[in-house]
């Protein structure tokens, strides 16, 4: 397992069991903001999310808190199984100009054929199969980001053009389930490409993530499990061509901070993590030593930093944030304040380079 | 047949942002970003200090192309319309935020979820264009391809709306999911509705289009019919039709709002007004839109003519695919059989020709004549008020809300503060379920 010597990267849920005022996201943002988190996710699903209250679209959501903050990173699930990639581009794009590049995407797959009968044009298909029609989603969506060059706007009056249509680009993008024509109808966004993210703690998404993911989720109970799979892939990725330290892998953990200072979660006998079904294993215990824990993982170089999900938002954020971040902060571990403007300046990406600018250049 | 009609009866004012359109100027100093945020909340806020009934945003799925290539003369590119308006729900509070989204290039799942979203972020403020396209060149950036028979638009457009209300419905009041299924002709689905009943119920629906089909469509499921400015007389002709056909759908005249895309231009005086609106007309039709806006009729290369000479003495061919993504010409051997005698009465070259015969703008004058205009259209029943199409971002929308507004508002015939929440309320719709 190679050392982590980057910077510690923390990202929060916001997820919003069933609420629908934007005030609540609003507020959870906020408190996020404050404690200078690289960014915040909203889960979404196609269909409702079981039985319940359901969810409002988490794009939307995130769009509508973009005006009401500042600096902090937005992350929507967004699915591809059942949407159209030519739409998600757009709506993703339209995110990052709304927020002044703070936007990325969580890939999401629809996999149940409940979800299939809400549009009743496929049926059902297996994990693998989705998960390579995502990868290619997410391969057209970046291409549509890149079918403008980021200078094609030229308000020439002399010759009477708005843009120079030479810096416009079709993706002619073919994959095993769609095509695309392209170019993008909104212009490049401003982080160039917003960013991507996969939870990819199932093998299956692995070689979506490793292709395409700029940040990657992995579940896992210790700080070995952890590593291995970012050992994977990172491996993976240099494989297909990427640099492998361009991927930013984060362990996701739900966090219970009710019990008080320094109680020790049920599962310390084996450790501070429980492993769950289907979700983030369980820390239950305190700020500090939850502080303690992501720091000793994340100097292991197990993991380049954490995406908690509070078991019991605002409550449990505002104890991460008041208490975890600023301990964190204080050892010198995390950021106090926000150096840069976008996510991807949170993350220490650089602003990719456009792939057609680039070929349209080396033509010369 | 109206009860609210006489001297007082209300205005509705929509603000259509100046984008992707041959009206909006972008050559101009003043002429701000499309695609910055900024540029959407300045027009968004001026609506609201307006005191707007709503603001628009337009819709295209594919760059629009001539010979073959993008068109580069107009503005190009724009953001995702619903994601703008769940951002502009965050800085302001009562106006309502329509968005133009494609039947045809959308499934009703996923649509009716995202509007219910932004009814839900918006508190009720949520409004959707209903427009389809039928072909396969825009077909070409989406899954679903290609390509629709005309006739069938309107009927899965219909469908679409009717599968929306049916999944907006499908919750108890209680606020449970209620499993819903639908099998037509165009959409066989099932299950159960993500998203619970949002403030509105419905979001508001808009036609755009003043096509028979169209009309019947609006008279049976829109709630406002977005359609041409023209005379007074064509008005007054185009609301008692669409007005009349609400009956046969068990609907009362004022469940539907008759707002035609207007624009304007004011000047401290009447020639001032003129004056500018001629300087106006010249930033929108350059000599190179001038000879585009010809090869659209023509169907050929023009290249070689002088916008500032005569107009071409060859014929147009009526078969030519040059543009794709617009409108066509119905028949361009009668409009250029026009054109050219219109040039050789007045004696017009080809630019001159184009900026006489185009675009003229709705209402030119003083703030006092155009209120007085504006009000006479919808007192004698032309219109149920307008959408504003301002030429110029982020500030064309200013003038009119700082003189005119306040001159509608001392006719009374302008609200003089928002009495409601949401954007039925706005527009005196009733809420679903609600009693008349």
């Amino acid at each position: 397992m190679a050392p982590s010597t980057g910077p510690l990267h923390l990202a929060a849920a916001v997820d919003g069991t069933g609420s629908y005022a934007a005030p609540y996201y609003v507020e959870l943002a906020r408190l996020a903001e404050r404690g200078t988190l690289d960014f915040i996710t909203l889960d979404d699903s196609f269909g409702p999310p079981g039985e319940g209250p359901g969810r409002p679209d988490a794009l939307a959501v995130l769009a509508r808190v973009a005006p009401a903050t500042e600096r902090i990173g937005l992350v929507p699930t967004v699915t591809t199984t059942h949407t159209e990639p030519f739409h998600v581009s757009c709506a993703v794009a339209t995110l990052d100009w709304v927020s002044r590049g703070r936007a990325g995407w969580t890939v999401g797959v629809s996999a149940t054929e409940a979800e299939a009968r809400l549009v009743g044009r496929r049926p059902a298909a297996p994990a693998a199969e989705l998960w390579a029609e995502a990868g290619e989603v997410a391969d057209v969506v970046a291409r549509l980001w890149d079918s403008w060059e980021d200078d094609a706007e030229i308000r020439d009056i002399a010759t009477g053009r708005f843009i120079d249509r030479d810096r416009l680009h079709y993706v002619d993008f073919e994959g095993g389930h769609f095509r695309v024509r392209g170019p993008s109808i909104v212009p490049r966004p401003p982080q160039g490409h917003p960013v991507v993210a996969v939870d990819a703690t199932d093998p299956v998404t692995r070689d979506t993530a490793a292709r395409h993911a700029d940040v990657a989720f992995v579940r896992a109970t210790t700080p070995d499990a952890a590593g291995r799979i970012r050992d994977e892939l990172r491996l993976r990725a240099g494989e297909s061509g990427r640099d492998p330290g361009a991927l930013t892998v984060l362990a996701a953990v739900t966090v219970d901070l009710s019990d008080g200072e320094y109680a020790a979660g049920p599962g310390s006998a084996r450790g501070p993590l429980t492993a769950v079904d289907d979700r983030p294993p369980l820390y239950r215990g305190g700020p500090v030593d939850l502080a303690d824990l992501i720091a000793g993982w994340h100097t292991a170089g197990a993991v380049d930093g954490f995406h908690i999900t509070p078991a019991a938002p605002p409550g449990d954020l505002e104890r991460f944030v008041n208490g975890t971040v600023a301990l964190l902060q204080h050892r010198g571990l995390f950021r106090t304040f926000y150096p840069g403007t976008t996510l991807r300046e949170h993350l220490g990406r650089p602003r990719p380079a456009n792939r057609y600018a680039l070929a349209r250049e080396g033509a010369r | 047949m109206n009860d609210t009609s006489g001297p007082g009866r209300q205005i509705h004012l929509a603000a259509h942002f100046p984008g992707v359109n041959n009206t909006t100027v972008w050559a101009d100093p003043r002429s701000g970003s499309q695609i910055d945020f900024s540029s959407f909340v300045h027009l968004a806020r001026t609506a609201e200090r307006g005191l707007f009934d709503f603001f628009f945003l337009a819709e295209g799925l594919r760059l629009r192309e001539h010979n073959g290539r993008i068109h580069d003369l107009d503005v190009v590119g724009r953001p995702e319309s619903l994601t703008v308006l769940s951002a502009l729900a965050a800085v302001t509070e009562r106006l309502g935020l329509a968005a133009t989204v494609n039947a045809t290039f959308n499934e009703p799942y996923e649509l009716a979820r995202r509007l219910a979203s932004l009814d839900h972020l918006s508190g009720g403020r949520a409004a959707w264009n209903v427009v389809t396209s039928s072909d396969a060149f825009t077909g070409e950036n989406f899954r679903r391809g290609g390509y629709l028979d005309r006739a069938d638009r309107y009927t899965r457009a219909a469908e679409f709306v009717a599968t929306a209300r049916e999944l907006w419905d499908s919750w108890t009041p209680g606020g449970t999911p209620r499993p819903f299924a639908h099998h037509g002709e165009h959409f066989g689905i099932e299950g159960h509705f993500g998203v619970a009943p949002a403030p509105q119920g419905h979001p508001v629906v808009i036609q755009a289009g003043d096509s028979d089909e169209g009309r019947e469509f609006a008279a049976s499921a829109a709630d406002i019919i977005f359609t041409r400015h023209g005379t007074l007389e064509a008005g007054c002709a185009f609301y008692a039709d669409v007005k009349r056909r609400l009956a046969a759908h068990g609907r009362a005249p004022e469940d539907l709002k008759i707002m035609p895309g207007v624009t304007f231009v004011l000047g401290d005086t009447a020639a001032e007004a003129q004056e500018r609106a001629a300087e106006i007309r010249r930033q929108q039709v350059s000599p190179q839109t001038a000879l585009l806006t010809l090869e659209q009729i023509w169907g050929v290369d023009l290249s070689g003519y002088d916008p500032d000479g005569p107009l071409p003495d060859i014929d147009p061919d009526p078969g030519s695919e040059r543009s794709q993504g617009r409108v066509r010409h119905a028949d361009p051997l009668a409009v250029a059989a026009k054109w050219r005698a219109l040039s050789e009465e007045k004696g017009l070259s080809i630019r001159q020709t184009v900026i006489e015969t185009t675009g003229r703008q709705s209402f030119i004058g003083t703030p006092e004549a155009v209120a007085a205009e504006m009000a006479a259209f919808v007192r004698e029943d032309a219109a149920d008020g307008f959408i504003l199409v301002p030429h110029l971002t982020p500030g064309g929308l200013d003038d009119f809300v700082d003189r005119v507004v306040p001159l509608l508002q001392e006719r009374g015939v302008f609200r003089t503060a928002y009495t409601g929440r949401t954007l039925r309320d706005h527009l005196g719709l009733r809420h679903p379920g609600e009693e008349r």
